[in-house]
């Protein structure tokens, strides 16, 4: 792998930057893999660097149907934070802060992880009271998150809007300092980079069409539009599409696919030093390195793989937005999008094992998958590489909405009485 | 916003509705099936709306989740 | 200052009408019907704005909304201030305020363009490859002073006092452009006799009609044409003509979002008007007439102030009377550039040189620039540019037949116009997920295959001549007027017109001959340059979206509608495959970029949300209450009184209600009507208790699950007659509870003879609580037997001359009532009730002492106690499952439940701190005293004055095992196991037995 660093920017330069490389290779499929995995994105990318760098399972693909991160990797809005309620959740998480803290030295690619803090603001009784319950059992879990008062919140966020006679005024919040955003593009490329040099094929446009398996019913290899792989692992990762890759196995999964937007304004001067979310009026916004104010949107109400949602679902981001900071009224929005996510019935994940021998998979997000990327790409590999999962994922398995053993972080979270 | 045709009312805005899940879930089934599993299927998906700021009603109907067209035929039961 | 370049005649200008603005703080005129940009060309100012990353000096490349150089400030006053907004777009008003961007200290010299000198260092991407050693310099040092570097403009900082409105409209034909193709097609679908909306971007409709000074139509001008056209659609009733209206979304199902811009261009706006407005419009049909934008050439430093595009620059002089520059250099790979020349050559511009990369150019407008003797060199390239504010000269260069450069040849200029030829402006087509096809010939994509119902016409599926985009915006306008319905035929009309041979030619990528070190910018506002893409594409990405988010070309603020096609050309170049190999980004929403404002609308402060208030709410506003949000309601959270504290005015709240009566509104627990000869057997399907035996007349606390067992929602259910219940529901869950009972209502059990009516709004409730109220009440109720009124029965009559449905029910632990009555009554009644429990000390009370009070007797709310992971055992309820029943809801999840292992739940459990006064903190976690393990959590936590000690309702595992056991409460700064010693108690702590519900 050609090292990146200052000096070797520096050498380029003189040179014209003739001298950079592919940061990856763009290899035709072989005819087998000891491990496929299915979904070029953050966390199937990841999943193969750990495999690589981790398990020495070194003879791997990922196949990816369009292009490396083009899917909710490449459109979220790159919250991370690690302050869930549950104990599993919080464990899941935070490993995956850990990691994303000395992610950009690992892979040798400047992820930007902005750890600018992650503000959850109350506006009800209800909402402080589901601050602090989450503040209580973070701080036990040894996860971070702290109560501010609104003056407390002003002064960390300043363009907040804390006048008591808002329709929802702000009674306080909760910040994980540790929390922040990251560059979401870079996380693809530099997972896919280290994996590459490690010797994972990443096959890009190779749409997985069937996926085979042996008189014993475990799965012997993929069919895809770039010809048949032989493989006895697969791990599917394809965030959205995961009950239509499942469905080739014969697995039936507890998700449904939902439209979610988010927007971009137009690049202005720092204006905006950390994360800002509100459950009670819906919003989720941060500045990016760029200047663009990140603003996240609900996801629409009805199932959809059309990667695009309604007006009224931004509009009443928006809403909350201008009502919060009142200053930005007059920005623009320069951009808008949509993504798919898969949701399960309790808002929380699965890394797991499945029924077929040799059948992984890791999904469920819902709108938080990017901030799991590498600690559930990392649990997952080992799930994969050791036919068990490690003691962190092991509650999220599928049989849990069997079991009746739900992480219902949704349910825990959003009732108002 | 989806432009959703109300059997009783006729057609109307999206935000005149609430969604209200696949169609034909049944309750006598496996209680897992009724509860978390999911068909989630790209193209034809049966589903239920109801017109909760109109005439109240629940009826069921077809839309392809690929382009949210709804499609032809109207789906018996709700 | 003079506008030395304004031309002496002509233009679409009111020179009548001389404004006075200013720009930078330098004062400046022009004139109304100008726009800030061609104000400040005529004044010779082309130096408006620094590039992104490199803050290279810009000036205007467009004369319209695809400009992505000319960005300005705009600042009204101190609160109105909008930072981006393109100098080609800005009307000009008398005392119009203007300010450079991202430069620092000025315009003309800025220390940022020290990143211009460093360009060799930051390559694309340059970003990915260092700042990662040392590692915490990260977030100190690099991070702090790359964002310092971020963004445009300023945003604004204070709150936008103006108002922006929205409203939906709904039409037959929506006609998006108001050029000739759009005109034509409006026409034509209001003479079907269609319902029809035009819409243009800018003030003027018109479009290239504005600034065709050649051309005639129906044998008249072009304007006669406009003229005529617009006072036809002016004169048609079923027309709204909507200017300044940008169309900026296509979204599902022929709905096209509008943004009309209403007082910007105004000097003194009416305060009374909104500053824009958000148009929802549902079309039958849609016809979109979106035009083309024209392309720059990629040759090295194309990017200098006075090199702009030659169909803008005869836009400024045509339709604005100013000449952009004193002499002229065009480069061009399409005949358009020849019919500047010309136009400019008329107004007195010298024209130094035409260059044209084509080896010929056969059209008839190189035909007539060389009739008219301009210096025409074809097969001749670009190499270079100087000038440091503005173009001083341009390098051109002969390509011999190989495409090599011959000698340099300097040519001194103050004005390079270029053209690369037209990209159809196919986004909204594109937005609405309509198929578009690469067209080898035009070298473009063009719609092909509409998602939804569209019709395109005119230059935005590549038609060039006049006459035939005008019959195709006609035949469009018909044909849209038809599908919809509309069945007349509008006449035919053929659109003679007569004009030179249309323009012809174009090319996409990079100029020949790039000299070494030199940088040809494709996306100018982001400064990426052909070699960053070439870059993009050595470094292994290949696909267009991997180089657009790799490099950021076509992520500036135009949207890549100046940059998308070149960086494709150069990109298939660099990888040697077709453009349609290599992709198209996604055109996303907005079309330009559209004020938040809009779509937040008149939602703020009071109209964020519907503010619902109880019949009740002035007299607690009257009696000083202080309000609580619970969901969109108002509820009065307690009533101090002078001097009092919450805690003060809560003790002596609740210590009234126990000692003598207190008044409570409760008129936002959710209510429904259910009647019907099967209304008892539709209640005992849904609901986990029993409800055939419950006699007419009483009450019963009724327990609603969802279908995976977990608790739903609560609330007291009274039986009025055989056939009727009168149903309460909890505050927040009012809406789920009506949807989830009229969804299985309808679909499942369609066979019970049952109707459902919410009357939340119906009904005012005020709970009268405590000893004395019966005493209270007798005075003043006609036909209800009181003395016969037990716990949990209810009755109907009259209360001070109004209908009534009497509750004898408790919230509180003591006996009480929950008087129901019209909530038209509900503020007379509770002054009835205020002045006869006046003697006895009636008092009134909030949610807070509410919550105390009904803690005490270990009476849970959903919501706070519960939290939808809790089953009706966890909670202590399992005694009211009526297990005999055939089916509820829930049914078989708790029978799954059951057949679990037992153990490992947790329990509703009541705690008692050790130290007495020691309220916990709700939301605190509860470890086990041993060995810290967590074991749950504090859902409720009060002082009770009545115990003169703290008390606590919590979420333990297996807390039913450990009554008695010591546990800590884990405080936020401690270990957990020094945290606060608790007794784990039944959850009941006052009146355990319940002797004070009777009175």
């Amino acid at each position: 792998m050609q090292r990146f660093s200052a000096w070797t920017l520096l050498r380029e330069a003189f040179g014209g930057h003739r001298g950079w490389r592919p940061q990856w290779r763009a290899p035709e499929p072989k005819p087998a893999y000891d491990a496929v995995i299915i979904g070029g994105g953050g966390h199937g990318l990841a999943t193969a660097y750990y495999l690589a760098s981790e398990h020495g399972l070194r003879n791997i693909a990922v196949l990816e149907r369009g292009w490396l991160g083009g899917g909710n990797t490449g459109r979220n809005t790159t919250i991370i934070r690690s302050n869930y309620l549950f104990d599993e959740s919080a464990a899941l998480y935070d490993h995956s802060v850990k990691l994303w803290e000395g992610l950009s030295q690992a892979l040798n690619y400047n992820v930007m992880f902005s750890q600018r803090g992650v503000m959850l603001l109350a506006h009800t009784l209800h909402d402080v009271h589901s601050a602090k319950r989450h503040i209580h059992a973070n701080r036990l879990n040894g996860v971070d998150n702290e109560w501010l008062t609104p003056a407390q919140a002003k002064a960390f966020c300043p363009p907040l809007n804390i006048a008591a006679n808002m329709r929802y005024p702000v009674l306080g919040a909760a910040l994980q300092r540790r929390g922040g955003v990251a560059r979401h593009d870079a996380v693809a490329w530099g997972f896919a980079r280290a994996a590459d040099a490690l010797g994972v094929d990443i096959i890009q446009n190779c749409a997985v069409t069937a996926i085979r398996r042996d008189a014993s019913g475990a799965v012997s290899a993929v069919e895809t539009t770039r010809g048949d792989i032989r493989t006895r692992k697969i791990g599917v990762a394809a965030a959205g599409h995961t009950s239509l890759v499942m469905a080739m196995a014969g697995v039936r999964m507890p998700l449904e696919s939902y439209p979610l937007q988010a927007l971009v304004s137009e690049p202005v001067k720092p204006v905006f030093p950390c994360v800002v979310m509100s459950n009670t009026v819906h919003a989720y916004i941060s500045q990016s390195d760029k200047g663009e104010l990140v603003i996240g949107a609900g996801t629409d109400a009805y199932p959809s793989y059309s990667q695009r949602g309604g007006l009224q679902v931004n509009m009443h981001t928006l809403d909350a937005i201008c009502e919060l900071f009142p200053a930005f009224r007059r920005l623009r929005m320069l951009r808008n999008w949509g993504g798919i996510v898969d949701v399960t019935p309790d808002r929380s994940p699965i890394i797991a094992r499945t029924a077929v021998p040799g059948l992984y998979v890791n999904c469920g997000w819902g709108t938080g998958g990017f901030k799991a990327t590498p600690g559930a790409a990392h649990l997952f590999a080992w799930t994969m590489a050791q036919d068990a999962p490690h003691p962190i994922n092991a509650p999220f398995t599928i049989e849990r909405f069997r079991d009746g053993r739900l992480i219902d972080e949704n349910a825990a979270a959003a009732v108002v009485h | 916003m989806l432009l959703i045709h109300c059997p009783w009312c006729g057609p109307r805005a999206e935000i005149e509705f609430s969604y209200a899940g696949p169609a034909q879930l049944r309750r006598d089934g496996a209680l897992e099936d009724l509860l978390y599993l999911r068909d989630n299927p790209k193209g034809r998906h049966e589903e239920r709306w109801r017109h909760a700021h109109g005439c109240g009603q629940f009826f069921a109907t077809a839309r392809d989740t690929v382009s949210d067209f709804f499609l032809p035929p109207p789906v018996a039961k709700p | 200052m003079s506008q030395a370049l304004r031309t002496a005649e002509g233009g679409r200008i009111d020179r009548a009408n001389p404004l006075g603005f200013s720009f930078d703080g330098r004062s400046y005129r022009g004139f109304a019907g100008d726009t800030l940009a061609s104000a400040l060309l005529a004044n010779g100012v082309h130096l408006l704005a620094r590039s992104f990353k490199y803050h290279r000096p810009r000036g205007l490349l467009t004369a319209g909304s695809d400009e992505p150089n000319a960005l300005v400030e705009l600042a009204r006053d101190a609160a109105r201030c909008t930072p981006n907004l393109r100098a080609t777009q800005i009307e000009l008003y008398e005392g119009l305020r203007a300010r450079s961007q991202n430069r620092t200290p000025s315009l003309a010299f800025d220390l940022g363009a020290v990143n211009d000198r460093l360009a060799p260092l930051l390559p694309a991407g340059f970003y990915y490859k260092t700042f990662m050693w040392p590692k915490a310099a990260w977030k100190r040092l690099y991070e702090p002073s790359i964002r310092a570097m971020a963004g445009l403009g300023r945003a604004p900082t204070r709150p936008d006092p103006d108002r922006y409105a929205q409203r939906y409209a709904h039409c037959d034909v929506l006609v998006v452009g108001s050029g000739p193709a759009g005109l034509a097609a409006a026409l034509a679908a209001a003479e079907s006799g269609a319902r029809v909306i035009l819409c243009d971007e800018q003030a003027a409709f018109g479009g290239t009609l504005l600034a065709e000074d050649e051309a005639r139509i129906e044998g008249g001008s072009a304007e006669a044409f406009r003229a005529a056209s617009l006072a036809t659609l002016a004169a048609a009733p079923r027309v709204r003509l909507l200017a300044r209206t940008t169309a900026f979304g296509y979204f599902p199902h022929n709905m096209v979002g509008l943004a009309e811009r209403i007082t910007d261009h105004l000097a003194a706006p009416d305060p009374r008007l909104p500053r824009e407005r958000l148009w929802q419009v549902r079309a039958r049909e849609v016809v979109l007439a979106t035009g083309a934008h024209e392309r720059p050439l990629v040759f090295p430093e194309n990017d200098r102030p006075g090199i702009m595009l030659a169909e803008a620059a005869r836009v400024y002089l045509t339709r604005y009377g100013v000449r952009p520059g004193t002499r002229a250099v065009l480069a061009t790979a399409h005949d358009g550039a020849y019919r500047t020349a010309l136009a400019l050559h008329r107004a007195g511009v010298e024209i130094a040189a035409i260059a044209d990369l084509r080896g010929t150019a056969g059209g008839a407008w190189p035909a007539a620039a060389r009739d008219a003797g301009l210096p025409v060199r074809l097969s001749t390239t670009i190499l270079g540019t100087t000038g440091r504010r503005r173009v001083a000269r341009v390098d051109l260069a002969r390509l011999d037949a190989d495409g090599r450069c011959g000698v340099v040849e300097p040519v001194p200029c103050d004005l390079l116009l270029m053209s690369g030829g037209f990209t159809p402006s196919v986004h909204l087509f594109s937005q609405s997920r309509g198929r578009l096809r690469f067209d080898d010939t035009l070298q473009a994509y063009l719609p092909d295959t509409p998602a939804e119902r569209t019709h395109v016409a005119g230059a935005c599926r590549g038609l060039v001549a006049l006459a035939d985009v005008l019959a195709d915006g006609y035949a469009a306008g018909a044909a849209a007027a038809q599908a919809a319905g509309c069945n007349r035929a509008p006449s035919a009309r053929p659109f003679p017109v007569t004009a030179r041979e249309s323009p012809a030619g174009g090319m996409l990528g990079a100029l020949p001959g790039n000299r070494p070190g030199a940088r040809a910018f494709v996306d100018f506002q982001n400064d990426v340059t052909a070699k960053d893409l070439a870059l993009a594409t050595r470094e292994g990405f290949r696909s267009i979206e991997h180089i657009k988010r790799y490099t950021t070309t076509g992520m500036a603020t135009d949207q890549g509608k100046s940059s998308n096609m070149n960086a494709l050309g150069i990109v298939a170049d660099a990888l040697g495959s077709p453009i349609p190999a290599i992709g198209l980004t996604t055109f996303r929403m907005p079309y330009t970029p559209t004020s938040f404002g809009i779509f937040a609308g008149a939602a703020r402060g009071d109209l964020f949300e519907p503010l619902r208030m109880t019949p009740m709410h002035a007299q607690a506003a009257a009696l000083g209450a202080v309000f609580e949000d619970v969901g969109q309601w108002k509820r009065a959270r307690y009533f101090p009184r002078a001097g009092e504290d919450m805690a003060a005015a809560v003790a002596r709240e609740c210590r009234a209600v126990r000692s003598a009566c207190g008044l409570f509104d409760a008129s936002t627990l959710g209510k429904i009507e259910i009647v019907g000869p099967d209304a008892a057997t539709f209640l005992e399907r849904l609901y986990v208790n029993a409800w055939h035996r419950l006699p007419s007349g009483r009450c019963r606390y009724g327990l609603l699950l969802r279908e995976d067992g977990f608790i739903f929602d609560d609330g007291v259910i009274g039986r009025l007659a055989t056939d009727r219940f009168h149903v309460t529901t909890t505050t927040g869950g009012i809406g789920r509870v009506l949807a989830m009972m009229e969804d299985y209502r309808q679909t499942e059990w369609p066979e019970l003879d049952v109707w459902l009516t919410a009357t939340t709004e119906q009904w005012a409730v005020l709970a009268l609580q405590g000893p004395r109220a019966k005493d209270i009440l007798a005075p003043l109720v006609e036909a209800v037997d009181l003395a016969a009124m037990t716990h949990m029965s209810l009755a109907e009559g009259r209360i001070a001359g109004v209908p009534l449905r009497l509750f004898r029910v408790s919230f509180t632990g003591e006996m009480g009532f929950e008087v129901n009555v019209p909530a038209s009554a509900g503020a007379a009644v509770w002054e009835a009730l205020m002045a006869a429990g006046a003697a006895c000390g009636l008092t009134p009370y909030g949610t807070e002492a509410m919550h105390v009070l009904r803690a005490e007797k270990g009476y849970l709310v959903i919501g706070q106690d519960t939290d939808g992971t809790v089953s009706p055992d966890d909670a202590g309820l399992g005694r009211m499952v009526a297990r005999g029943k055939p089916d509820f809801i829930g049914k078989r999840a708790l029978e799954a439940m059951a057949a679990r292992p037992a153990g490992g739940r947790q329990h509703l459990v009541g705690l008692l701190s050790e130290t007495p006064a020691q309220v916990l903190e709700e939301g605190a976690q509860i470890v086990a005293e041993t060995d810290g393990a967590r074991l749950g959590h504090v859902t409720s936590a009060y002082y009770s004055p009545t115990l003169g000690r703290a008390i606590a309702l919590a979420m333990v595992r297996d807390g039913r095992a450990r009554l008695g056991e010591r546990l800590r409460v884990a405080l936020p700064e401690a270990p957990a196991r020094e945290g606060h010693a608790v007794r784990v108690v039944a959850p009941v702590f006052y009146d355990p037995e319940g002797a004070r519900l009777d009175g």
